[in-house]
Order: C-alpha cells, then sequence, then structure tokens
C-alpha cells in the first residue's frame, strides 16, 4: 500500500495550519488596500427614508462610501437562486429580487445597508458609525411557523402569503391508499432547529481593480471559486470571466457557508472599480452569525403506514421549510430535492409523498449546510421508525431489518436509484461495539444511581457527489455537477495536479496525492495539489455536498488514465517494447516479464526533451479531464448512540456514540476519521446544543457564542468508528463521500436514545437541559394527570 | 474599540488621582469584561486605569480565621494557591471553575467583585463566607455590598484593596453552567461557619447573589441534603433566558443546595 490509496499518511497541509503558516484572506494584503465596514439594519422590517454619510465623510481617513442606489446605477444584477423549482399546480417559484444592497428596504437584521470604505479598520469602523440611516420601521414576520397564516406579514409582494412554492415529490394517491389499507399509522410532528455554520474563519474578500487592464481581483472565503465568478460575471455583471480572477487560499472551514457569493463580495469589487483601489472587507464573528446563510429551519409532519407484518406501506410527509429573507443560491433544492429524495431511507417503503412549502421570513437567508437536505430526511425517517418500533412494541432493529433493503441497484419511490451496500452488515457492526446486548445491565446500573439511560440508533442512506449533471439539469439545476482535473506530470517526475475541487479543511493535498502515489507509485511528496485560483486552473465545481472525494478525485483517476497511456507509449518506445506490456510500478516503468526498466523520472525527461519519441507523440506529459459521474453515491451506515440523563438538572450525556459506515473505498483512513469526528459533533451539536433563535422582533437572540452553543471537546465522548466497504460501482476508484455523514446521522441518533430514555416522542432539538428537565418531569406526573 | 489611553497605577493614590484627571476614565481589573465589551463599542471609557500591579491590592495570607486575598489575585492564582486549598478548598475549586485558562490568567477578584455580574462565581462565596470587601474608603460586609445586578456599593473612585473569607468548617460549591457561555446559569454555595449555615445562590437572582435563609435555618437543624431538597424558591425571584425558565432556575437551586451539601460533606 506504501502511501497510495487506503494508507494512513499524515496530513501534509497540517504543518503549515498548525504553525501558523497557513495563507488566509485576512493574512494577504495588497499596496494602498483600503478597508471596507458595512453599515447594517437593526431591523428585521424597515423603509429606508434616507441615508445621511455627511459625517462619516468628516472622518479621518474616510475614503468613499457605496450605496445599494450607486450599486443599481452601476448594473450590478440582483443575485441568483441557481434552482428553479415548481409548485405542484405547474408554476414556477415564486422568488423575489434579492438586491445587493436593497436601497428601500430591509428584510432582516443584518441586511447591508451601505457599504464605508476608509484608510483603516479602524476608520471604517468609526465612519461607518457615523453614517445615519432614517428607518421607518414596518411589523416583521420572524416566525415562519407563522408564514402562511391568514393575514400573515408579507416578507415580498411577489410572494402572496409568503409562499415561495408548493412543491411535491411522489404518488400522493398512492401513497394515500397504502394510508387507507395500513395495519398501523404512527404519526410524529417534528421540528429541524435552525443553525448558524460557524466556520472557524469568517468571511473575506479583498478586491482589486486594475483601470489599464480593466481586470479584477477578487481573493475571497469561498468553496468554488469558478462559480463564484461565473455568478459574479454572467448574473452580476461586475466583468466578464476572462477579466476576473477570483482566488481561494486557504480557507478556514466553511460547512456550505462558502458556496454563496454574497451581496459583500460583489460590493468590494465594485467599491474597487470606483475607488480605484483595493478594498478589504473581513466580517467579524457578529457578522458571521448575522449574515452567513444559516441552515435547517423546517416543521414536518410525518406519518408511515406499516402492514400487519410490520413492512412499511406508506411515508407521508408534509414540511414548511424557512427560507429567510432571500432565496439563496441552492436555497430551493435544499429542502426539496436533496430532502425528499431520500424518504426512503434504507427501506423497502413502497408509497412515498412529500409536500414542502418553501417559506419567507424576515430572518437570514436559509441555505444549504453541512448534509443539506439529507440531515432532516434522515431525521425524519429514522425518528419516525423508531417512534412506530416503541409504539407497535417492537425491537427498533428487528423493525428495521423487517424492511432493509437488500437487493440493487434499487429504485426508490423518489427518484434515486441506490448503488449497492449492506445495511444489515452496517447494523450487525454496530450494535456489536455499541454492546447493545450490554445495555440493559448498563441501563439498570444507571437508574440504581438515580440517572436514566437510553439507546438510539439511527441507519441513514445519504446522496452525495451532487451528480450527474444531466440528471441535475432535468430536475432544476442551473449549473453542471462534473468536476475537472489537470495532471501536469514536470520534467523531473514531479506531479501537479489542478484540481478543480476546493479545500477548505478537507484534506486534498494529502488524499488526492495518494490517488497518484497509488496509480504512479510516485512519493506523495512529489504530488503537490494546486486549487482555488481561477487563473491557475481550469473550470472546476468546488467543494460542496462531499463531492470531493466521488467526483474531484474520479476527475483526476480519468487524467491519470490518459497520463498512464502516454507514459507506457513513450517508455514502450524507448525500451522497444509494446506499450500494452508495459506496467507502472513503484515509480518505474518495467517491460513485464523482463528485467528490462525506466525510472519514472528516466521517462518524464524524455517526454520534455523530445529527442526520441515516438513519431505522432506530442512532446510534454499533461492530461486533463472533465469527469461527469454516472449516478450520486450512498453513502450509507449505522450509528448507535447512548446517553445518560441526569434526570434532576436535565443534562443529558452523549456516554457512547458508535458511527459504522459504508464509504465505499477509502482513501485514508485518518482523514475519513477527522470527517466523522467532525460530522459527528456537528450532528451532536444539532441534537442536543445548537440552535439559533429570534425575538418577536426579529434580533438573532443567539447572536454570540455567549448565546450560541457550540459543542466543545468536553461536551462529546471518545467516538467508536467502523467501517463496511462496498466499492462504488460507478466511480473510478469506488468511492462514495464522508463529508457530512456524520452530521446527517447523528441528530436521530442521539434524539432517539434521548426519547428512549425519557419513554415520550415529544422532544425538539437542541434537547436542552431544560426540555429534557420537563419531559423528565411529564414522564413522572401521575398517570391520573391524563 | 473606541481610542482610548491606558495607564498603569503604580500606588492606590496614583491610581485614584489618574481617574480624577480623566475624562472618563474606568479602572481596569483584569479586563476580561471590560475590554470585551470597550471592544464591541458597548463601553467607551477615555482611559483605563490598571489598577493590578499596586503592591496593596497584591498577596494571599491566612490571619485570625480569615483567608485575605488581594484583589488582584488572577483567578489561576487562587486555583493553584496552596494556602486557601487547604484553608477553603471550595474556593480554590470555585476560581478553577471560571472561565477558561487565558481567562483565568487575566481576571482577578477584584475586578469580579467591582463588576458584580450576576452570572460571576465569586459573589456567592463572597457572600456565603461572610466576606468583607475592604476598599481604599474602608471596608464593606459582603450582605451590604451587593446591591443589585452590576450594582455595589462602591462609590466611583473606590478600589477594592483586599477581600478577608471566613474560614469556614466546612463548604462547597456547585456549579450550573449556561451550555454557551459556560458562566453560572444557576450555581449554590454552601458552607458552615461558626454562627451557622449559608447557602447563597448567583447566576439566577432578579436582584444577582441571594443568600436562601429557608435553606439555611434547615440546614441549622438537620446539615443532610435531604434537608434542603424540598425547599422551593418562588420563581418571580429569578432571571429567565432562552437557557432557562424562571420555574427551572428555581427548581435548581434546591437541587444543586443538596449536592453541595452532600459535597461538603
Amino acid at each position: 500500500m506504501g502511501e497510495g490509496i487506503g494508507a494512513r499518511v499524515l496530513r501534509k497541509e497540517d504543518q503549515r495550519f498548525i504553525t501558523g503558516k497557513g495563507r488566509y484572506t485576512d493574512d494577504i494584503s495588497e499596496r494602498d488596500m483600503t478597508h471596507g465596514v458595512f453599515v447594517r439594519s437593526p431591523h428585521a422590517h424597515a423603509r429606508i427614508r434616507s441615508i445621511d454619510a455627511s459625517e462619516a465623510k468628516n472622518v479621518p481617513g474616510f475614503v468613499g462610501i457605496v450605496t445599494g442606489q450607486d450599486l443599481i446605477d452601476g448594473a450590478i444584477g440582483n443575485i441568483i437562486c441557481g434552482w428553479m423549482i415548481y409548485s405542484k399546480d405547474g408554476s414556477a417559484m415564486k422568488a423575489a429580487p434579492w438586491k445587493v444592497m436593497d436601497p428601500e428596504i430591509v428584510r432582516h437584521v443584518g441586511q447591508p445597508v451601505a457599504f464605508v470604505v476608509a484608510e483603516t479598520r479602524a476608520a471604517a469602523v468609526d465612519a461607518a458609525e457615523a453614517v445615519t440611516v432614517d428607518y421607518e420601521e414596518l411589523p416583521a414576520l420572524t416566525n415562519f411557523h407563522h408564514a402562511l397564516d391568514p393575514g400573515a406579514v408579507e416578507v415580498h409582494p411577489e410572494a402572496p402569503g409568503n409562499l415561495i412554492c408548493d412543491w411535491q415529490l411522489g404518488d400522493e394517491a398512492a401513497t394515500d391508499d397504502a394510508f387507507a389499507k395500513a395495519a398501523h399509522v404512527v404519526e410524529l410532528d417534528l421540528e429541524q432547529n435552525r443553525l448558524v455554520p460557524n466556520a472557524i474563519e469568517p468571511r473575506a474578500a479583498i478586491a482589486s481593480y486594475n483601470v489599464a487592464e480593466e481586470h479584477y481581483t477578487l481573493n475571497t472565503t469561498s468553496q468554488n471559486p469558478h462559480v463564484a465568478r461565473l455568478c459574479l460575471s454572467a448574473f452580476y455583471n461586475v466583468a466578464p470571466e476572462h477579466k476576473l480572477r477570483v482566488i481561494a487560499p486557504d480557507v478556514g472551514g466553511g460547512f456550505g457557508s462558502k458556496i454563496y457569493i454574497y451581496p459583500e463580495e460583489i460590493t468590494c469589487l465594485f467599491a474597487a472599480r470606483v475607488l480605484e483601489r483595493p478594498v478589504k472587507w473581513v466580517a467579524d464573528r457578529s457578522e458571521s452569525f448575522l449574515t452567513d446563510a444559516h441552515g435547517r429551519d423546517h416543521k414536518t409532519k410525518a406519518k408511515l403506514a406499516l402492514d400487519a407484518d410490520l413492512k412499511f406501506t406508506g411515508l407521508k410527509v408534509e414540511t414548511i421549510a424557512n427560507i429567510g429573507a432571500y432565496m439563496s443560491l441552492f436555497s430551493s433544492a435544499t429542502p426539496t430535492y436533496l430532502y425528499a429524495t431520500l424518504l426512503s431511507g434504507q427501506y423497502t417503503t413502497p408509497n412515498i409523498y412529500c409536500n414542502v412549502k418553501l417559506v419567507y421570513s424576515h430572518t437570514t437567508p436559509v441555505d444549504a449546510y453541512r448534509g443539506a437536505g439529507r440531515p432532516e430526511a434522515t431525521f425524519v425517517v429514522e425518528r419516525i421508525v423508531e417512534a412506530a418500533a416503541r409504539k407497535l412494541g417492537v425491537d427498533p432493529i428487528e423493525l428495521r431489518r423487517k424492511n432493509f433493503i437488500r437487493e440493487f441497484p434499487y429504485q426508490t419511490p423518489v427518484l434515486m436509484a441506490y448503488d449497492p451496500t449492506d445495511f444489515d452488515a452496517l447494523v450487525e457492526k454496530g450494535l456489536a461495539h455499541a454492546d447493545h446486548a450490554g445495555f440493559p445491565a448498563r441501563r439498570a446500573e444507571a437508574e440504581r444511581r438515580g440517572k436514566l439511560r437510553g439507546m438510539g440508533f439511527s441507519c441513514y442512506i445519504e446522496a452525495c457527489g451532487l451528480a450527474p449533471s444531466k440528471a441535475v439539469g432535468q430536475l432544476g439545476g442551473g449549473v453542471g455537477q462534473w468536476e475537472s482535473a489537470e495532471v501536469r506530470v514536470n520534467p523531473v517526475g514531479t506531479i501537479e495536479i489542478l484540481t478543480g475541487s476546493h479545500s477548505h479543511g478537507q484534506g486534498h493535498e494529502t488524499t488526492f496525492a495518494q490517488v497518484v502515489a497509488d496509480r504512479l507509485g510516485v512519493p506523495v511528496g512529489n504530488v503537490a495539489i494546486v486549487h482555488g485560483d481561477t487563473d491557475k486552473i481550469q473550470f472546476g465545481m468546488g467543494s460542496y455536498g462531499s463531492r470531493s472525494g466521488p467526483v474531484g478525485m474520479g476527475a483526476i483517476a480519468r487524467a491519470l488514465d490518459k497520463v498512464e497511456a502516454k507514459a507506457k507509449v513513450i517508455a514502450g518506445h524507448l525500451m522497444e517494447a509494446d506499450p500494452s506490456d508495459i506496467v507502472i510500478e513503484n515509480g518505474e516503468l518495467k517491460v513485464a516479464g523482463t528485467d528490462r526498466k525506466l525510472g519514472w523520472h528516466e521517462m518524464t525527461l524524455a517526454a520534455y526533451t523530445a529527442h526520441n519519441l515516438p513519431d505522432g507523440i506530442e512532446p510534454g506529459l499533461t492530461e486533463k479531464a472533465f469527469y461527469d459521474p454516472a449516478n450520486f453515491t450512498f453513502p450509507a451506515g449505522c450509528f448507535v448512540c447512548e446517553v445518560e440523563i441526569d434526570p434532576d438538572t436535565g443534562i443529558t450525556r452523549v456516554v457512547r456514540f458508535v458511527a459504522v459506515d459504508d464509504f465505499g473505498v477509502i482513501v485514508n483512513p485518518n482523514v475519513v476519521e477527522g470527517q466523522v469526528h467532525g460530522g459527528l459533533a456537528q450532528g451532536i451539536g444539532q441534537a442536543l446544543y445548537e440552535g439559533a433563535y429570534y425575538d418577536d422582533a426579529g434580533q438573532l437572540l443567539t447572536g454570540s457564542y455567549m448565546d450560541y452553543c457550540l459543542p466543545r471537546a468536553d461536551d462529546l465522548p471518545s467516538f467508536s468508528l467502523d467501517h463496511v466497504e462496498t466499492p462504488n460501482p460507478n466511480n473510478p476508484l469506488g468511492v462514495k463521500g464522508c463529508g457530512e455523514a456524520g452530521a446527517i446521522g447523528a441528530p436521530a441518533a442521539v434524539i432517539n436514545a434521548v426519547t428512549d430514555a425519557l419513554r415520550t416522542e415529544a422532544m425538539t432539538m437542541p434537547a436542552t437541559p431544560e426540555k429534557v428537565w420537563r419531559a423528565v418531569q411529564a414522564m413522572r406526573a401521575p398517570i391520573a394527570a391524563e | 474599540m473606541y481610542a482610548t489611553n491606558y495607564a498603569k497605577a503604580t500606588s492606590l493614590e496614583d491610581a485614584v488621582a489618574k481617574l480624577k484627571s480623566s475624562e472618563d476614565g474606568k479602572f481596569l481589573g483584569g479586563g476580561q469584561t471590560l475590554l470585551a465589551t470597550m471592544k464591541q463599542r458597548l463601553a467607551a471609557p477615555t482611559d483605563i486605569i490598571d489598577v493590578t500591579k499596586i503592591p496593596e491590592l497584591q498577596g494571599i495570607s491566612v490571619e485570625g480565621g480569615k483567608v485575605v486575598i488581594g484583589a488582584a489575585t488572577t483567578h489561576s492564582q487562587v486555583a493553584a494557591s496552596k494556602e486557601i486549598a487547604s484553608a477553603i478548598p471550595a474556593l480554590a475549586e470555585l476560581a478553577g471553575t471560571i472561565g477558561d485558562p487565558a481567562v483565568r490568567n487575566m481576571g482577578t477578584m477584584g475586578g469580579v467583585l467591582a463588576n458584580n455580574d450576576p452570572a460571576a462565581d465569586y459573589p456567592a462565596a463572597a457572600l456565603a463566607l461572610d466576606a468583607t470587601i475592604m476598599t481604599t474608603r474602608g471596608e464593606h460586609a459582603a450582605a451590604d455590598y451587593f446591591t443589585g445586578i452590576f450594582e455595589t456599593a462602591l462609590e466611583e473612585d473606590e478600589i477594592i484593596t483586599k477581600i478577608a473569607y471566613t474560614i469556614p468548617k466546612k463548604a462547597a460549591y456547585e456549579k450550573f453552567r449556561n451550555p454557551a457561555s459556560r458562566y453560572s446559569l444557576c450555581s449554590v454555595f454552601v458552607a458552615l461557619l461558626d454562627d451557622g449555615p449559608r447557602v447563597t445562590v448567583t447566576g439566577s437572582g432578579n436582584d444577582g447573589v441571594f443568600r436562601v435563609t429557608e435553606m439555611e435555618e434547615a440546614l441549622k437543624a438537620n446539615w443532610s441534603p435531604d434537608a434542603v431538597r424540598s425547599i422551593a424558591i418562588d420563581p418571580a425571584t429569578m432571571l429567565a433566558d432562552i437557557h432557562g425558565s424562571a420555574e427551572y432556575r428555581a427548581h435548581l437551586v434546591p437541587v444543586l443546595a443538596a449536592r453541595a451539601v452532600a459535597k461538603a460533606g
């Protein structure tokens, strides 16, 4: 194995990250650089009567101000939603215009109103504070549960009654029929708490404009710099693509929130041209809380039909999804095609129907956040399955086994065609690692100490890779979902991989190099990964939806195929052998069955000297591939969570957490484990700790870490991880993707454990100490009260 | 943060003089609240006068049944002090629960008591241990010192120099943290002094730290967890926020008090 696929190679990038030598956007400075600060709305809904910057102009160091009207006068385009969906009556979603800085109306607290630029950040803060905005406050709709109420405050006239889209998937008549014939029906009300992404590095941008060349450069915290450039060029009218270079240098986390181009980056580019000076903007943490696209925020009614043999016969799901004040780039897809298509879970449920009502509210826009739709789907399926088992008095694992899909490929009633995996094997390993058999004894022991124990399961399946392009296009996606790679072999044999994927913590510099090492036998240290710069790299789609492995590495593998083929032709020529007899091993090209061989570097040098190449072969050794996979990939897993609750305080501790995943082929176990650990932390965070709350006036009550509870290391147990490896048949490397699995599967496992301990289904996330304490009171209340 | 002047006071007189000559000055203890507030532009003193290097504010000593701690003593120093650990282990333990290592290395006892944040920990110990707050203007008994949330008996130019805690027969602190900030959401300090038990609560009271005299009476008759477990607290006297309703906080007090009594032994 060496350093190839499957090896526990230490992350190459960690040396610079751990020693503070990373180069993030805020580490970069330009000559004559200015600093910008946004004036933001303190109101959730207000009309802007006037903006008075006369005082700001007197602040020493003031350079300039950009208002929303300036952007409109400069022909800057509105921010787009990149995925078209349709209501069940066939009408298109009602997306209201999202002006970069609306000069007339603000619709959430933190919405930018003006951009003040000064010589220093301190001066910019002073000048921004000196801008007087006269607002006429308007009533706000901040609780989306009431968005569809008759007479509710309307967020946009374009979406009457706040309804953006009344979307559906599946056969409603057949599903209703299944319920009519059901032996058992289980119903459950569910909520998906609203989350703030909390990337460790806040969003930032440095925009520069070269007047002579009419050329822009944007350094920014992006997960997908080419998509950012495309949006900036095609929709926001900043500049044509060849006049705009977007660089995403080291980026400290994204979790989806850095997919999008926000008003701030667009405004920086505009300001850089108008002022003819580079402009830097770096969000402070408060701005991150107020303006990074939030995640989740659903309210759902679900019901499951079962026949007398406890086979699932129907699942009906009705969801209201909060989109916030504006439709962000993937906001229409996240609660629809990325959600309802996974409602089959691991089960053979033949009839599924899902209706999603997407609604506006006067809150920060909501969009994809680690898992994006799939944690929401998993929560619905795995909560209702567990609730059904309890209601019907069957073991939750037995009920799942009765309904597992065991024949692949499997076409679900909600569009997806699953590739092979082995749900039984996952469960078997999960139960073994969790010492399922020993749980009753542990529960009894906890009871003797006055504590409540619960065990919960989550058997998730997710679709990731976000592909193929044709399917995505048919479902309304505005872009292709392939990935690109170039393998550039240098004359001395070292290799640069130019990838359209973007690493913002995933470890690509290591894992992508391992793919090359595996194929060519060159050391990982001889392979450099180049990414995140539209001037250096061919168009690429970037990283989200766990796609860097299955799609990004797929493209590298395809380019390596071409490199390998040409290398064999050259080596065959040099060693007077047929190319088909050449094998590449341990950094050497050998003629099979003989002792003739060439060093990899000897072949590469020959490719570049070109003194002795076969006829018709071009000098050099550089190959490209654009890889569009045949299907999504379907990682799946079995998570088992064990909690212990202190009934007197309501504090819940996760005492044991087992995650057994099928990610297909694993390129680097260290990196995969790191991804799973991070995902589990976020999933457990959603279940027990995190939640964004607005008050009735639309103020974000959880606008800092004083009130928004991110899980700490000491909130989490030592995770027990294992894998089942079913290679993905639709991908050259057999990989499935692992970036989101932890966040997708964990919330249901934790809440199933909590509700098991509390013997109730009524528990919303986060299961805070007070909520748990109240549930304990309800559990212990005399039955007579009912 | 707005521009501000920083000055290090060399003596108590120097500190008071510097405050007087400033336009809108403030004394700086450890700065773990004040600086964060200034960075958010929620406070804007023209001058900050650092009192933490003044000689009278230093040192830890045990004298005449009291532990006397200089106001500039950091939480780390309290947590690590052998004298405090042997005289009032509960106080050393309490100091170790404040903030994180960075906060404990900068934050000072005098700073906490002068600020009187309703979620701070030291006020519970000070009130339970009949502390005397010694200042440039004299002395305050803890019972008279805490006058409301972020309110104390201190005058504008009055500096805490030392805090003298009564050494109890036994004591314990039971801290329930706000899960997000990890400040006290509701924490209880119990102590048995020569003249009887004390039970104090921080993090939850409408008016800041308070004593639970009903629990003290019960413990006088019977020092045991059971004595306090069923004594109810009126939710109307309690704070409420997204992390805990008044009813929940009121419920926590007897739970934590019983645990503290059990811990104290």
